[in-house]
């Protein structure tokens, strides 16, 4: 497995919000993480990064343990973290944003961005903060393949999105499964969950509650039913 | 009173202005990316002052003194960053004030033991002496240089900031620490650097300081608190407010001299409040 996370407990201060996660991404794999708002989604893609390092259980890349160490080391280790907030560089440049930190070993380069997203590179000059939500998006997206991870952490990617976006980020992931990238996804939208991942994490209460493969659970959607309530369907 | 005089004053608050701008510009890059008050950063700046005063003198290198004072503020404020603020990165602000108060005293009292409690003076170096002429009237030559010199290194630290990919690296830095180091950059090493370039400013202001108003030890005192006015002033949060400030204060500081002279440090804190009741987030501040 390329990632293994075994029996989190992560807490913000004296909040315990994730009571002991276990889950794992195999090479070229994508994998969905889904549930309820505050479930613990975000708060996992935390812990993995080192932002909110865990208190106690262990966190695997590549058979190394990173748990604990500082993001930046994580980050080099080939991890990268798209957040839900997106956090565009609004004083930089669209090209400066994506190019804040670039590894030449990188499998994509800037061409590949302009050619995934031709929008963006019709504003590369404009400031990250005059962007549309959608071109922030793909801007962070891109932002974080440049430094050319084996693992993209993807936090709610088509949230607040047009549907049109939504369709050009998904064709974009779908071209990037041809790549050997692996991506941990957290998706609010089940649609795309299903249509990109390989498994699904159902999250609740910081705890896995379900975990299945997608054919399965679209073969029966009901089983998501008791932890998404009606947004499932 | 004559036009001569008017623009004399000008200029003289154009010089005052520029050391005012690289002591702020060097506290709002620190407070900017690190959000640490630095109060330590008067007593870098009589560091600069002192170690500038000491080669100049014993060396009798004023050439000398300038990069040395640079250096040695720069080397203590990486001590300063490496050993002591950054165990207190996320602590409360309280602590982090304690901290750099305390060191900012050892300091002071260091340059006590080392050079004693007597005030000096230098005189600048024979080729900055005496006066050009501007037409109008006569100008002191060293102010020309310590202006020029001001705006030489701030048009420099503009250019790295603005243009290049450690500048990028830095602003991208002043708005969101933890992204930064989400993508692989090592955000503690920035922090050090932005510290060592504050110090380093301090020191570089306190240097050129010195043959306008000598050495004393309580110069670093005075000078912190008119670098925290331009600050606030100038906009925090935004590193180029303080330089626009900084040339306002001065500015400010010395035509009020001509007509008022007793009131010319009152008026600083006039305009901060005053500016702070009407445009509370500073001259350039966003939000
Ligand atoms: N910075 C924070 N401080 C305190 N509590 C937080 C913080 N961020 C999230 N939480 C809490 O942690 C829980 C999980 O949040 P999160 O991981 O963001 O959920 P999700 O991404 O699944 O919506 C929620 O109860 C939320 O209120
Ligand atoms: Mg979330």
């Amino acid at each position: 497995m390329l990632l293994t996370v075994e029996d989190i407990q992560t807490y913000y201060g004296n909040s315990h919000v994730l009571h002991g996660v276990d889950l794992e991404v195999g090479a070229g794999e994508v994998v969905a993480l889904v549930g309820r708002n505050g479930a613990g989604k975000t708060t996992t893609l935390r812990s993995i990064m080192g932002l909110t390092p865990p208190r106690s259980g262990s966190v695997r890349f590549k058979d190394q343990a990173i748990a604990g160490e500082k993001p930046h080391r994580i980050a080099r280790r080939g991890i990268a973290y798209v957040p839900e907030s997106r956090e565009p560089f609004s004083l930089l440049t669209v090209e400066e944003n994506l190019t804040i930190a670039t590894n030449p070993r990188s499998p994509w380069q800037l061409d590949q961005v302009w050619q995934w997203f031709p929008a963006l590179k019709e504003i590369r000059d404009r400031k990250g903060g005059h962007l549309s939500g959608g071109q922030q998006q793909m801007m962070v997206i891109g932002r974080g393949l440049l430094t050319g991870p084996e693992l993209l952490l993807l936090d709610e990617p088509s949230q607040g999105l047009a549907p049109v976006i939504v369709e050009t980020v998904v064709e974009m992931l779908k071209d990037l499964r041809k790549s050997n990238l692996s991506v941990l996804l957290v998706e609010q939208s089940i649609g795309v969950a299903l249509d990109l991942a390989d498994r699904i994490y159902v999250l609740n209460e910081g705890r896995v509650a379900l975990h299945a493969r997608s054919e399965e659970i679209r073969e029966d959607p009901s089983r998501l039913d008791a932890y998404l309530g009606l947004s499932a369907t | 009173m004559t036009t001569g005089l008017i623009i004399v004053q000008l200029m003289n608050g154009i010089a005052l202005g520029a050391l005012y701008a690289l002591m702020a510009f060097g506290l709002s890059i620190i407070k900017g990316l690190l959000n640490i008050p630095n109060f330590a950063h008067g007593a870098l700046y009589l560091i600069g002052a002192y170690v500038a005063f000491e080669v100049s003198s014993s060396l009798d290198s004023f050439w000398l003194g300038l990069p040395a004072a640079v250096l040695a503020s720069a080397a203590v404020g990486v001590v300063i960053e490496r050993f002591g603020v950054r165990r207190l990165y996320g602590s409360a602000y309280l602590f982090q004030l304690l901290l750099l108060f305390g060191i900012a005293l050892v300091l002071e009292q260091c340059v006590i033991l080392i050079w004693g409690t007597l005030g000096q003076s230098l005189t600048p170096p024979g080729i900055l002496m005496g006066a050009v002429d501007l037409g109008v009237s006569l100008f002191p030559k060293y102010l020309l240089f310590t202006t020029l010199v001001s705006f030489l290194v701030i048009v420099g630290i503009w250019f790295v900031i603005e243009k290049t990919h450690f500048g990028a690296v830095i602003r991208a830095g002043l708005e969101r620490r933890e992204m930064v180091s989400a993508l692989g950059i090592n955000i503690e090493l920035l922090f050090t650097l932005a510290f060592a370039m504050g110090a380093g400013l301090a020191g570089l202001a306190g240097a050129l300081a010195v043959p306008l108003v000598g050495v004393s030890n309580t110069m670093g005192t005075d000078m912190l608190a008119i670098a925290f006015v331009v600050v606030v002033l100038g906009g925090l949060g935004s590193i180029y407010g303080a330089i626009a400030a900084g040339l306002l204060v001065g500015i400010v500081q010395s035509m009020s001299a001509l007509w008022v002279p007793s009131a010319s440090t009152v008026l600083i804190y006039a305009m901060m409040i005053l500016i702070i009741a009407f445009r509370p987030q500073g001259l350039l501040g966003e939000r």
